[in-house]
């Protein structure tokens, strides 16, 4: 059987379910008497994405800024008050296909083939993709695997289920936790492929033995078995079964309920198999579409999520967008109104638009965009137009969505500065220095800086000054990672320029551009996940690592004693170079990091073009070797120093550090954090490990390129210039900060109510008393405006400093910066 | 970097302590004073100390307060608790003086007695403060409480299935010996850290002590030698080894609480005497003004 359409939409998610309601419209106006479109589902029901949402989730309705233009109705509420809103206009006529997932698409514009899971194939002159890129459950791969009462890919509430005989297929984290959940009530199976659990993490392992090997619990492992079929049961409420192939034979096991959790396959390697091109090997790229939503198929558009629009606003606008672009109009996307802000402020008259056009013209890096990318890029980042400063006072204030006005002859960002925004130069001169006090260097329309900090996460080396009537774009970082990530022209573009720029800043060579590039297309990039060695002791060394991120660390005599460690920007290994070409010490990857290697040839090229500067490094050399070997006299101090990388302290900027002979557990330090925050304490005293003395409690160090700001929907954690992480009021709680961060400083929680004075508690004993309650039962309205993410901002703009240091009896709790660690151990 | 309470700013208020211990000194010595006029606190000298001492106490208490004010910024409770012991050390040199030691059987020496009490208790308080986190981390081993506990749960879970092939009665041995073992319980005993651990011997009602788990370390030494398989010998020896490691983690334990309520248990003191004291004060000050 056969369907034919003019349009096909892929997933009913808030961008498919927009796009179907405008083709509705389109439908509705020209009379049609069977529908032109349809809407293909792979799930039960619609929006999948949104009704996995915890049940009463307050869902926002970020960005503020941007209007809503789409034919069903969208205002931030509650998870059910969208969904039924939802569910009110499909019922007025979508014409929507359920459990119709797609799984294979041929053909081209005009005549495209839709295969879907169940053999049925759909005909489409035009294909609209609005698949999102949550992925699709993993199937157990056997006939009658789709999900039903009977086999479910999810578990909602273990407590639904009592008394049965339940298998749990699958041996990583979501498999373990449901059946060890499960098995409170219910007689479970584990069917593991392998013979260990080896994808789990500690907890849930030594979680998962435990339950195996109690006797007392219903909970059996079937190790090395694979699922070789299953038999459905004859009506519901009876028994089904599952075969697999074990070890000893085929074995049949009798059951209520198949719960599989075998991972989501990530959505990419179906859109591949559409010939979607996603250009780079990164995670998180996402497929070029170009400003009319085609992608690099012709009739194949992409919207929503997976087009790289993580909000649901937005999704939505897109769904209208590519149905009038689909039917022809030329309409001026609902963001035109923020980009003409954007532009207000230029010195000429122009149409936004060929504003838009121009600059990307102008910018060589930014030629090769796909524009609807640039057109994202602009209006994510701030257009910097510099004024004499009699000027600038008469000038219009800049809101967030206009053009932004500074004082030309002043720093655009001094020394120190935490920010890692990218700056583009459109027109006008900026000087700029490489590290403190160091050269001036020029750079010229076209040109782009800051991509050090971009990439290092450091404070800014140097100041930036931008001279009169120049214009800039400054780009926020999360813009320009997804940039690289989704463009690999623009990555590689970046880095030589970073590479090139690290040289001079390290060696100041003589050298002219031509001779740097020469130097910097030879060297080597290197990567290293924490832990990895970048050389050992003893062995002969033929080059150097210059830092571009993370942090090394120097361990001599053992892997735990630290006796140095170097940040970005700064040379390891130069002692093989410049002395002997034995290494003294191991150099270890204490986090994530990515160096510049350099070898000899290069190394002689750029000092010895620059013979005065080879002193300074000299010194500098002989200074980390001095503390390196003081500290190396020291093993009480390095093997701390080592302790305090193993818990990740080499990626903070600032570490919450307790000195365990001086603390008397009084927890003043919680009490004080939750005071100060709206009553719920960002810092746990308690947990976290203590070596020698000192413990690193569960809080935020302010990481140099913060895990929690990666992958933040409405991009509300900020850094301060102050380098403060903090996570402001359009948090939208979807908890990707709380997974992503490895330290647990992270948690979501409902506002906490508000509390007696303080002498209320004294003289009358009111309230429970200062610090966050053990239990507080959440307000109507708090939990009506659902859990927030919240986390250390290390009491940023409170003029005594962080309040849990301040308020500590003993002086036991020090906030602290790595720098300040070999002075912290030293002597203890 | 991290500097104890007395050490504080280069002992910034211990050397203000000083002065004010010297000045009152000088004080107290200006008013002369013979057989029949003593030096009291009726003098001007004796009421400038006393209202010194007085204005003292009210400043120490309101520690309570400062502690507990998180938005303050007027100073760390670091500096205010260093300024604390050494003026409240000083305060019993102040009220001894401004009393010149007349002391008897009425309102007046009650509000001292308070005071004294108070300022040894905070003496002690002080001890602790300084000696005690570093005994406990050392006890504690890098290990938080909960750890240890778990730790502990995880070898009772171990030790019930290792029993569950042994014979009946050192099964029931065994597990009696679990489950009678004490942690915590009373004031006295958490601070006396001794152990009440009991345990049910074959054939016996009543529980007899099995301190340091000493009972069931010597049964089961004893019946591995008479063991008549090798398994079963086998088996005995890991529960004597995991028996061991039991009585470490429960005297460790036992010592977590001991010395985390040394911490904490002289505030139970240092408090309500401070409000005692004050209410005294009050009534002292009072007084004289009546009866004057
Ligand atoms: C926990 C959480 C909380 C969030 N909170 C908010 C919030 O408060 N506000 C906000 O604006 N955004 C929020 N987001 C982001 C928001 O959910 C997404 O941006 C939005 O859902 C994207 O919409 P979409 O239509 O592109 O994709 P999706 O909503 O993911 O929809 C994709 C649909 O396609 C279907 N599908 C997938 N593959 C196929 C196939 N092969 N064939 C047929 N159908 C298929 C899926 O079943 C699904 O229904 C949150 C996200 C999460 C995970
Ligand atoms: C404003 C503060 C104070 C004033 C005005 C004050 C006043 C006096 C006076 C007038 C006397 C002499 C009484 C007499 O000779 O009979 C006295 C004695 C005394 N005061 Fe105070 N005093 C003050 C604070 C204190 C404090 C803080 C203490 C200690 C806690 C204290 C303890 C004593 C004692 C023990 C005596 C001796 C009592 C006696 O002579 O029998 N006073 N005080
Ligand atoms: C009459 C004199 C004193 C008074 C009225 C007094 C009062 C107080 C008060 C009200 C507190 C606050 C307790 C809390 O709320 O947790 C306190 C704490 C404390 N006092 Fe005193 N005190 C006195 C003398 C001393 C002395 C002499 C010492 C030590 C030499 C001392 C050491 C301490 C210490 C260590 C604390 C704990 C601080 C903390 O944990 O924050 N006190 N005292």
């Amino acid at each position: 059987m056969s369907d034919r359409y003019h349009l096909a939409i892929v997933g009913a998610g808030p961008a498919g379910l927009s796009a179907a309601g405008r083709a509705a419209y389109y439908d509705a106006v020209n009379g049609a008497t069977t529908p032109s479109y349809v809407l293909l589902e792979g799930f039960s029901t619609f929006a999948k994405t949104i009704q996995k949402y915890q049940k009463g989730k307050h869902v926002m309705d970020e960005p503020g800024f941007l209007d809503l233009r789409s034919e069903l109705g969208f205002t931030a509420g509650k998870r059910e008050q969208i969904l039924a809103s939802w569910q009110q206009s499909l019922e007025a006529g979508i014409n929507i296909r359920y459990d119709s997932e797609v799984v294979a698409i041929d053909g081209e514009k005009g005549s495209f083939r839709l295969g879907l899971q169940s053999g049925d194939v759909i005909e489409a002159e035009h294909i609209v993709f609005s698949i999102g890129t949550q992925g699709n459950p993993r199937a157990l791969g056997v006939s009658g695997d789709a999900e039903s009462d009977f086999v479910r890919y999810t578990l909602d509430d273990p407590a639904d289920f009592k008394d049965e005989t339940i298998i749990v297929v699958g041996a990583g984290d979501a498999a373990i936790e449901n059946a060890i959940a499960l098995s409170d009530y219910n007689k479970v199976f584990i069917i593991n492929r392998r013979n260990e659990f080896s994808r789990a993490k500690d907890g849930n392992l030594n979680a998962v033995l435990a339950a195996i090997n109690d006797k007392n619990r219903g909970f059996y492992c079937r190790y090395e078995s694979s699922v070789a079929g299953l038999e459905l049961p004859a009506c519901s409420g009876q028994l089904g079964a599952l075969i697999l192939n074990t070890p000893s034979g085929e074995e049949r096991i009798e059951c209520h309920r198949i719960i599989a959790r075998l991972g989501t396959v990530p959505p990419r390697k179906f859109v591949e198999s559409c010939s979607i091109e996603i250009s780079s090997p990164s995670m998180e790229a996402v497929p070029d579409v170009d400003r009319h939503y085609q992608s690099n198929v012709p009739g194949l558009y992409i919207i929503g999520a997976l087009a790289g629009y993580p909000l649901i606003k937005q999704a939505m606008n897109q769904g209208y967008d590519v149905i009038e672009f689909i039917h022809g109009k030329n309409t001026k996307p609902a963001d035109y109104p923020l980009l003409q802000g954007q532009f207000s402020g230029l010195p000429y008259v122009m149409d936004a638009e060929d504003v838009l056009d121009l600059y990307q013209q102008r910018v060589p890096m930014f030629r090769r965009m796909n524009p609807l990318a640039f057109r994202e890029l602009i209006i994510e980042s701030r257009i910097i137009v510099s004024l004499p400063p009699s000027e600038l006072a008469q000038a219009a204030p800049s809101g967030d969505h206009s053009t932004h006005f500074v004082a030309a002859g002043e720093p655009l960002y001094r020394h120190g500065e935490f920010s890692t925004s990218f700056y583009t130069l459109v027109e006008g001169e900026v000087q700029l220095q490489l590290e403190q006090d160091g050269p001036w260097h020029t750079i010229k329309p076209g040109q782009f800086f800051g991509e050090m900090s971009l990439i290092s996460g450091r404070p800014r080396q140097g100041d930036a000054v931008v001279s009169q009537d120049s214009i800039l774009i400054e780009t926020p970082r999360r813009i320009m990672v997804k940039l690289m990530n989704s463009n690999e022209e623009v990555r590689s573009g970046i880095d030589r320029v970073f590479v090139m720029r690290a040289l001079q800043a390290a060696f100041r060579p003589q050298l002219s551009l031509d001779e740097l590039a020469a130097i910097a297309g030879r060297v080597e990039t290197c990567q290293f996940k924490a832990g990895e060695v970048l050389f050992s002791e003893g062995e002969e060394g033929e080059c150097l690592h210059l830092i571009r991120s993370g942090t090394v660390m120097l361990t001599r005599g053992g892997a735990n004693m630290v006796v140095a460690q170097s940040h970005s920007g700064e040379l390891v290994g130069q002692l093989a170079l410049m002395g002997t070409p034995k290494r003294a010490d191991s150099a270890t990857a204490a986090v994530r990091t990515e160096t510049v290697l350099l070898r000899r040839p290069e190394f002689l090229t750029l000092v010895n073009s620059q013979p005065e500067h080879v002193a300074t490094l000299q010194s500098r050399l002989s200074d980390t070797l001095q503390k390196s070997n003081a500290m190396a006299s020291q093993p009480q101090a390095a093997r701390a120093i080592g302790f305090l990388m193993a818990e990740g302290l080499g990626e903070a900027t600032n570490a919450l550090v307790i000195d365990e002979t001086l603390c008397v557990g009084c927890d003043n330090c919680e009490r004080a954090c939750a005071e100060t925050h709206n009553g719920i304490s960002r810092l746990n005293r308690q947990s976290g490990a203590s070596m020698a003395g000192l413990h690193v409690p569960v809080s935020c160090r302010h990481c140099e390129l913060p895990h929690c700001m990666k992958d933040c929907p409405p991009d509300a954690i900020r850094r301060t210039a102050n380098g403060e992480v903090f996570i402001s009021d359009s948090c939208i709680g979807c908890g990707n900060c709380e997974t992503n961060c490895p330290y647990g400083a992270i948690k979501l929680s409902y506002q906490a109510p508000k509390k007696p004075g303080l002498l209320s508690w004294l003289l009358f004993g009111l309230g429970s008393g200062p610090g966050e309650p053990e239990h507080f039962k959440p307000s109507a309205a708090a939990q009506d405006a659902g859990k927030k993410a919240v986390k250390c901002d290390a009491c940023m703009g409170r003029s005594g400093g962080p309040a849990c240091v301040q308020a500590c009896p003993t002086g036991a709790a020090l906030r602290l910066s790595p720098n300040q660690f070999a002075q912290l151990v030293e002597g203890r | 970097m991290h500097i104890n309470l007395l050490a504080w700013r280069g002992y910034r208020y211990g050397k203000l302590a000083l002065i004010l211990g010297l000045l009152s000194i000088v004080l107290y010595a200006s008013q002369g004073g013979d057989a029949a006029q003593p030096p009291n606190g009726g003098t001007w000298q004796g009421y400038v100390l006393g209202t010194v001492g007085a204005l003292l106490i009210l400043w120490l208490s309101v520690l309570g307060i400062r502690k507990r004010r998180y938005n303050s910024n007027l100073g760390t409770v670091q500096g205010w608790t260093s300024a604390h012991v050494y003026l409240g050390g000083v305060l019993l040199l102040v009220a001894t003086l401004h009393s010149a030691a007349q002391l008897g059987w009425n309102v007046h020496t009650l509000a001292y007695a308070l005071m004294c009490m108070v300022i040894v208790s905070g003496f002690y308080g002080l001890y602790v403060y300084l000696h005690v986190p570093g005994r406990l981390a050392g006890n504690n081993a890098g290990k938080d409480r909960e750890a240890w506990l778990e730790e502990l749960a995880a070898l009772d879970e171990h030790i019930r299935e290792v029993v569950e092939s042994c014979d009946a009665e050192l099964q029931s041995m065994a597990l009696s010996a679990l489950e009678l073992s004490r942690l915590g319980g009373s004031l006295t005993q958490q601070l006396s850290a001794r152990d009440h651990s009991r345990i049910l011997l074959p054939n016996q009602s009543k529980a007899v002590s099995n301190a340091e788990q000493a009972v069931m370390i010597h049964s089961l030494s004893q019946r591995i030698p008479k063991a008549r398989k090798q398994s079963e010998a086998a088996v005995l020896n890991q529960l004597l080894a995991l028996f061991g490691r039991r009585q470490v983690i429960l005297n460790l334990l036992r010592r977590d609480i001991q010395l985390r309520g040394f911490l904490k248990i002289w505030l139970l003191l240092h408090i309500p005497l401070t409000i005692a004291l004050l209410v005294a004060l009050v009534i002292h000050i009072f007084t004289v003004f009546i009866y004057w």
